[in-house]
């Protein structure tokens, strides 16, 4: 019986039905269908994102997790490789080179742990922002989710990296003289504007990462240029005293500069606001919004074309 | 069946005109030298062709109409597009020209992407379950069920285990409980998944002949005409991503096997 029904080969019954002669469009429009693989909307977007938050979370905590799962300290990593960078960058910039410029041991040490691990905070979440979907094409091409759950992801994994970080920070920061006090407070509104903003960088990148996989490999110069232009290991105050005022300024509002004093402030005693750029949270919050809110539309505007290629 | 058919089919995927392109960069002289890369940075602009990108039409103008309660067999020779229509149905891969429009999301069965060597069979199966959408509660009460259906504790306890410890078998078996543990409105299947020993295999066909009872629309690709008689009502056959043939199993699978079989 049902041969009857598919006889008339592609698409057309041969028995006259209320849909003969409808154009695909007209029919599924008829019968309520959807285009498969369409944008939706943004509040629909942001809503389907919400509804993906516990994936979001498990696959951020997946991949830490598995990072050093065949070490033998496991874990211990976490710590132990934050650590070990701080150490290498106190050898060279410290001791060798003598970055510290006229501030005390017990400032600059702190000082220089800070910059570093809060830079590589924002670094690492642009390195894994480039791969997130170019990286992950099996499973965009698998699974239906919104994109954009990747990039979040991977943000979200190295903020919980920099939380395993924080224990280091603070350690160093008690071990040179700078106690709990009020003002550590301030690291808490600190790291989420960072996070904000690295969420909506490492959205921008993902979206140039997925239509050019050589920005992988272009984007560990960028960063490096901009770490060195960020004060990291260096007080940009002290180093570019004598230059005309406005470079100091356009230095100091570079987003990672900023996010970096604010931590630096919050953590270290003597580390005052003298040394911070005025208006500095008004300068972090317009970068994490801007940022966010830019990346995120930025990206669903393709979220349509990722997995091609 | 055709009485019932004649009023109320109701559309669950159509395919309008529906065009597939892959770009595959430097595939053009087949050597991936730096002289080559970088004559097609220089010729940005001219045609894609010229600048070595290759593009593979693995779709070429298919339509059709998939209705409620049909389930269709997908054949062709290797390479022909099936795999590559399906994700273009579940709306994975975007088209290049042409639509697809489904009620509902349809979605494939298959979630080795999302799961991860490194972490326990348990961890990969709460994983493996987000990924494919269902809640924190859902996978709680199917959890169990996943374990059991997937055999993976009959020798021991495995499942607390990282994935990269298992046996092939064991890794395929753990990763279709898990795939086949969502309800779905269309579904697809692509053969690969049917892994595993003797007994493993029977119990996953049952389970594929259960996903289809509760699912609206099923689409099966598979090279063996026997599991495609058994579960299939209507087949699409195609060949370097052209709709070669449409119509009811036998009739397509008879002009099929007369061309494989010369």
């Amino acid at each position: 019986m049902s041969e009857k029904t598919h006889d008339g080969g592609v698409a057309v019954s041969d028995r006259p039905s209320p849909d003969d002669g409808l154009t695909a469009a007209e029919l599924a429009a008829k019968h309520g269908l959807s285009v498969s693989g369409a944008r939706p909307g943004l509040a629909e977007y942001v809503r389907q994102l919400w509804g993906r938050r516990h994936f979001i979370l498990a696959f951020s905590q997946a991949k830490l997790t598995a990072q050093y799962s065949e070490a033998k300290l496991g874990q211990l990593w976490q710590v132990a490789t934050p650590l070990l960078n701080a150490f290498v960058y106190y050898l060279i910039f410290g001791l060798i080179l003598k970055a510290s410029r006229g501030m005390s041991h017990g400032t600059y040490i702190p000082f220089l742990v800070t910059g570093v691990f809060v830079f590589t905070f924002t670094q690492s979440s642009i390195m894994a922002g480039v791969r997130a979907i170019s990286g992950n094409l099996g499973l965009v091409r698998a699974l239906h989710f919104p994109r954009a759950s990747l990039p979040v992801s991977f943000a979200l994994q190295q903020l919980q990296q920099l939380l395993f970080s924080m224990v280091v920070l603070f350690a160093v920061a008690v071990g040179f003289g700078s106690y709990p006090s009020l003002s550590w407070l301030l690291i808490v509104p600190a790291l989420v504007l960072q996070f904000l903003f690295n969420t909506g960088l490492a959205l921008i990148v993902a979206r140039m990462g997925a239509k050019t996989p050589d920005l992988a490999q272009l984007m560990p110069f960028i960063l490096r240029t901009w770490m060195y232009a960020s004060g990291v290991m260096f007080s940009l105050h002290t180093m570019l005293a004598g230059r005309p005022e406005w470079v100091i300024r356009a230095l100091q509002v570079n987003p990672a500069a900023v996010y970096m004093d604010l931590m630096r402030f919050a953590l270290i005693k003597d580390y005052g606001a003298d040394k911070l750029p005025p208006h500095v949270w008004a300068i972090a919050l317009f970068w994490a919004v801007v940022v966010f809110v830019g990346g995120f539309v930025y990206f669903w505007k393709a979220e349509e074309r990722y997995g091609r290629g | 069946m055709a009485e019932q058919n004649s009023g109320a089919r109701i559309p669950t995927v159509i395919a309008d005109e529906l065009h597939i392109v892959y770009r595959v960069n430097g595939a053009k002289t087949g050597k991936g030298s730096a002289t080559a890369a970088l004559s097609r940075i220089i010729k940005r602009g001219s045609d894609d062709a010229a600048r070595g990108v290759r593009k593979v039409h693995a779709v070429r103008g298919v339509s059709f109409v998939a209705y409620r309660g049909e389930a269709i067999g997908l054949i062709g020779s290797n390479g022909s597009g099936k795999s590559t229509l399906l994700r273009a149905i579940a709306g994975l891969l975007p088209a290049e020209r042409g639509k697809v429009y489904t009620d509902g999301q349809p979605s494939l069965l298959g979630v080795n992407a999302a799961l991860m060597n490194d972490l326990t069979g348990e961890r990969n199966v709460i994983l493996g379950g987000l990924a494919m959408g269902m809640s924190r509660e859902q996978i709680k009460a199917r959890y169990q069920e996943i374990v059991d259906f997937s055999g993976i504790n009959e020798k021991g306890d495995f499942i607390t285990l990282p994935m990269r410890t298992y046996s092939s078998g064991m890794a395929a078996r753990l990763r279709f409980s898990i795939a086949a543990a969502k309800d779905h409105d269309v579904l697809m299947i692509d053969e690969a998944l049917a892994t595993g020993d003797r007994k493993f295999q029977q119990r996953s066909e049952e389970r594929i002949r259960e996903l289809r009872k509760e699912a609206g629309t099923v689409f099966l690709v598979s090279h063996n005409n026997k599991s495609i008689r058994d579960t299939c009502d209507r087949v699409l056959w195609l060949e370097r991503g052209e709709l070669r043939m449409d119509g009811p199993t036998e009739e397509v699978l008879k002009e099929y096997e007369k061309f494989t079989g010369k």
